[in-house]
């Protein structure tokens, strides 16, 4: 194998699983580490650069850096990063002064945002540093889109939203609320320099069934329900309630279910337990909370008396795993079921729906409706439109909006300025920083904890099942999240090696506690893979080699299990290994971080 | 020298061996010596080897001297028997240890100060008496704890680290071993695991005095371009003329060594001593061959490595003694006081 090139600066950042995992790419250790020095502020402004909304997201991400964790892959159970991240948002100090200047001279190019959801917002706070006039159309009479409108109170505080919401309509959003857009064509004579259109997927899937339309007005579709209860205009639910879906939407509905007074909810999904698209901690709220999760049984029938609901009538299947590895239902030849139910709301998914937009305006869509974009300046065929967030390629959650902001925002910069959108794109880059102090001594704190995952302290259930305004997660307590803090591996701190210091000791093999580092003669990867002291099996995790050593042998350590520990090099008698921070940079305007 | 303790987490696949430890379970305390001495890679072969032949920890003895060397008991086999004595004393109570309990493993690590000058004596007396055990010195050829003068094994000319040259003749504790009747003697290199290991393993499972000499570099003190112990002078002078590897009794005797280089030697508890030439004209029978060899090569200025001599039909110290085979710890009254019978009918016979 070539020697591994460590300057590629994707080379180290897909070490950071967390952060490489992280659509927004928020450099995860770093935060946890000032959280774990009591250093809130900051933990806070690094999230609020990177993703826009830390104490949205501290409690509401979908967490796709969780199950990266590596932690998954040494102890099973990863850092509780996204609830750490909340710690950061509830006990930050005053973070005015860190927010980025707005000039009050324009640039004179002025920009529209449509929708007023976490990706406009995000595109807002980019632009608005670099002197662009942002406008911002809304048919709500808030901001927030479905951060406010879909995720219930229970899980989301409204001042929390608020404060990240305003915290960017303050920076100077000229605000046009409470209006609905019906024509594009109309935005587009307004003559705005360019336009970032970030209104979701708000079309909730129905379900074509027999009897679907006698028993219309007790079917609720899932994200128009949330959306009436958030804004207030249902504020109960009686009888028995039937969620049909598998996803966090259903999870939502069910457990708003409960708290608006329903007499019995249950979820009923079509698929297996396993392949539910909820995250996992989300079933278990729902589980926790006692409501009932019943899989394998599609919906076969609304049964109703002249039009009033009885319930519906489900068929049972199992699932069998297919030569693809995928799942296949069989019928299994038990009866079908009968559920009663007074209300039937529907999650089974949502799509983009944008019939405000006329095809003759040069914005070409697919046959899903989606808008063909490119995908990495995010532009449509009308150089003038850019999409973002869940317009873009579907639904998806709230840091892949942030994430496509930035993208988003570089475009409409770029483009604005004249530009070139891919060529004169800012690169990536790494910075590495060495970490050693002194003897024995390094800028972090190295040493394993083998501390199992904390459990998050909740309210007490009565008061959280019959209040909607009650949050269900009371949140880790500062102490609590510096012990919490401490199970991070801190994999931003990079085990670097230089070829020329070393004299093939074998220190570092010896005291690898997880077998990592080996030295061998060179061989191409797949062979290297299975020659180390333990075989490098994950080919997702990269293997690090080394150039030809004085033995002619390679260095080679395997990235998948290290423990960043550092044991490689505290017992390096030349130094040949160092700890090393990397810094990854991802390109965005008006970064605090620049 | 590390202050961070190795976490007792371990990779998510390591092997599990027959008495369902894994290596770690063999691992001892963290090592206070200095940041890549060879002496903590013979640990770690030490750790290797026991876990690989599925040794039950609980069964060793191990004992050390004075030195860097002897520290090195602490940081293998935290869950056996183990005694740190006085410098140049290890062979004293490890023959002590061996008669009372011919059952322990024994495991000797001792130093060049500690084998070669203090405990010279002892060294040989071991060696003669054929204690079953392994008997295994790190060899640096310095004084690492008294801030480097040269030790005994130090060879004429080579130079401390301030560029002094060593005025005396060295001791060849692999030529002594030879002649003085050790029935297993190897060298190897620290920096060799591929070697070492089997070599460890071998002299482990070998019935008899079996003696390994370790080159292990000390880098503080004698890792410098006029040492003739430093990691590079070693690996540059290297000649290696036997390859030996132990293979247990169930496991399968592979052949993919060319005719004629290779001897499988029966082993008393059922397992195949494989011996594999590296050198054609080398026979690891030979004691005398070998002890000349040695020498020769020595005079060029070469460091012999691999197995250099072994007798698998040694007889060791109990053979000798003809002891009973039950250890002698285990004898109660009872075995020991055959009664006043007894010795009523043996005065008789004096009558």
């Amino acid at each position: 194998m070539e020697p591994t090139n460590i300057f590629d600066p994707n080379y180290f950042h897909k070490v950071v699983d967390c952060q490489w995992a992280c659509p927004a790419h928020t450099p995860v250790p770093e935060y946890i580490r000032l959280i774990a020095q009591e250093r809130y502020t900051e933990a806070y402004m690094l999230n609020w650069d990177s993703n826009v909304f830390p104490g949205v997201l501290g409690r509401t991400c979908d967490r796709p850096c969780e199950p990266a964790c590596r932690r998954v892959r040494t102890e099973e159970t990863p850092v509780a990063i996204c609830r750490l991240k909340r710690v950061a948002a509830d006990n930050k100090g005053d973070v005015t002064a860190f927010m980025p200047q707005v000039p009050t001279e324009k640039n004179g190019k002025k920009v529209a945002l449509i929708g007023a959801g976490p990706a406009s917002l995000a595109v807002a706070r980019d632009l608005l540093p670099m002197g662009y006039e942002v406008h911002l159309f809304e048919q709500d009479e808030k901001g927030g889109g479905f951060m406010r409108s879909q995720i219930p109170a229970f899980r989301l505080p409204e001042e929390v939203l608020d404060e990240e919401v305003d915290r960017i309509l303050d920076m100077g959003v000229h605000c046009h609320f409470g209006q609905e857009i019906t024509s594009m064509k109309a935005m587009m004579d307004m003559n705005f320099d360019a336009y970032f259109v970030g209104t979701g997927a708000p079309r909730g899937r129905d379900l074509e069934l027999k009897g679907r339309e006698d028993v219309d007005k007790h079917i609720h579709i899932g994200i128009d329900w949330l959306s009436s209860v958030a804004f207030g205009h249902i504020t109960e639910m009686k009888g028995k309630v039937i969620v049909m879906g598998g996803g966090n939407t259903a999870m939502d509905c069910c457990r708003t279910s409960l708290r608006l007074g329903a007499e019995s909810v249950s979820v009923v999904v079509r698929s297996a337990f396993e392949v539910m698209k909820a995250s996992e901690w989300e079933k278990d709220d729902a589980m926790r909370e006692g409501i009932p999760i019943i899989n394998n049984r599609p919906p076969k029938e609304f049964v109703h008396k002249d039009g009033k609901l009885q319930g519906v009538l489900f068929e049972c299947v199992t699932p069998v795993k297919g030569e693809d590895g995928r799942l296949r239902y069989e019928p299994s030849g038990e009866p079908d079921v009968f559920i009663e139910a007074d209300h039937v709301l529907m999650a089974i998914g949502q799509d983009n729906h944008c019939p405000w937009i006329e095809r003759d305006l040069g914005i070409e869509f697919d046959k899903w409706d989606c808008p063909t974009l490119n995908e990495v300046t995010l532009q449509t065929t009308n150089p003038k439109v850019f999409f973002g967030g869940d317009s873009a390629f579907g639904p998806e959650n709230i840091i892949w909006a942030s994430a496509h902001a930035h993208r988003a925002a570089i475009s409409i910069h770029l483009f604005c300025q004249g530009q070139d959108l891919i060529a004169d794109r800012p690169p990536e880059g790494v910075n590495l920083i060495s970490t050693k102090m002194g003897v024995h001594e390094w800028a972090y704190d190295a040493e394993h904890d083998a501390a199992s995952r904390h459990i998050v302290p909740l309210s007490e259930e009565k008061s959280a099942l019959t209040n909607i305004r009650v949050e269900v997660e009371l949140g880790f307590d500062q102490a609590l999240a510096e012990k919490e803090a401490q199970r991070c591996l801190n994999c931003d701190v990079q085990t670097v090696f230089t070829e020329n210091l070393c004299i093939e000791c074998d220190a570092c093999v010896d005291i690898c506690p997880m077998d990592c580092i080996s030295f061998v003669a060179n061989e191409d990867e797949a062979q290297l893979r299975q020659q180390l002291t333990a075989p490098a099996d994950n080919t997702e995790q990269d293997i690090y080699v080394s150039d030809v050593l004085k033995t002619t042998r390679v260095m080679v350590k395997d990235e998948d299990v290290c423990l960043h520990c550092g044991l490689c090099a505290e017992r390096c008698p030349t130094n040949a290994w160092d700890m090393q921070r990397s810094i990854v940079h991802i390109p965005q305007l008006g970064s605090y971080a620049e | 020298m590390t202050f961070v303790a190795k976490p007792r987490v371990h990779h998510p696949k390591l092997p599990v061996n027959e008495i369902g430890l894994t290596r770690r379970d063999y691992e001892g305390s963290v090592s206070t010596l200095c940041a890549g001495c060879g002496h903590d890679s013979v640990s770690a072969a030490i750790v290797q080897a026991c876990a690989e032949l599925s040794l039950p920890p609980h069964r060793f003895a191990k004992v050390s001297g004075i030195g860097c060397s002897s520290k090195t008991p602490s940081y293998f086999l935290n869950k056996s028997h183990g005694f740190n004595s006085v410098h140049g004393r290890m062979p004293s109570v490890m023959t002590g240890s061996n008669l009372a309990n011919r059952d322990l493993i024994g495991v000797g690590v001792s130093g060049d100060g500690d084998s070669a000058s203090i405990g010279f004596g002892q060294f040989a007396h071991i060696v003669r008496r054929r204690i079953n055990m392994l008997y295994l010195v790190d060899n640096n050829g310095t004084y690492g704890l008294t801030k480097g003068q040269f030790s005994a094994t130090n060879d004429k000319g080579s130079t401390s680290k301030k560029g002094v040259p060593n005025l005396y003749e060295p001791i060849d504790l692999v030529s002594s071993a030879l002649q003085i009747g050790a029935s297993f003697v190897a060298r190897s290199f620290s920096g060799d695991k591929k070697q070492l290991v089997p070599l460890i393993k071998a002299a482990l499972m070998h019935k008899g005095m079996a003696f390994i000499d370790v080159i292990s570099p000390c880098v503080a003190f004698n890792n410098h371009s006029g040492s003739t112990k430093s990691y590079e002078f070693v690996r540059d002078h290297i000649h290696n003329v036997m390859d030996a590897d132990l293979i247990m009794a169930h496991d399968e005797v592979t052949a993919d060594y060319a005719e004629g280089t290779r001897e499988d030697v029966s082993m008393p508890d059922g397992s195949t001593l494989q011996l594999y030439k590296v050198d054609a004209d080398y026979d690891p029978h030979d004691r005398v061959g070998a002890l000349n060899y040695v020498q020769r090569m020595q005079e060029k200025g070469e460091v012999v490595t691999g197995l250099l001599f072994v007798d698998p039909d040694a007889v060791e110290c109990h053979d000798i003694m003809d002891t009973v085979s039950q250890p002698l710890n285990e004898l109660t009254e009872a075995d020991l006081c055959p009664g006043s019978d007894t010795l009523e009918a043996l005065n008789q016979r004096y009558r």
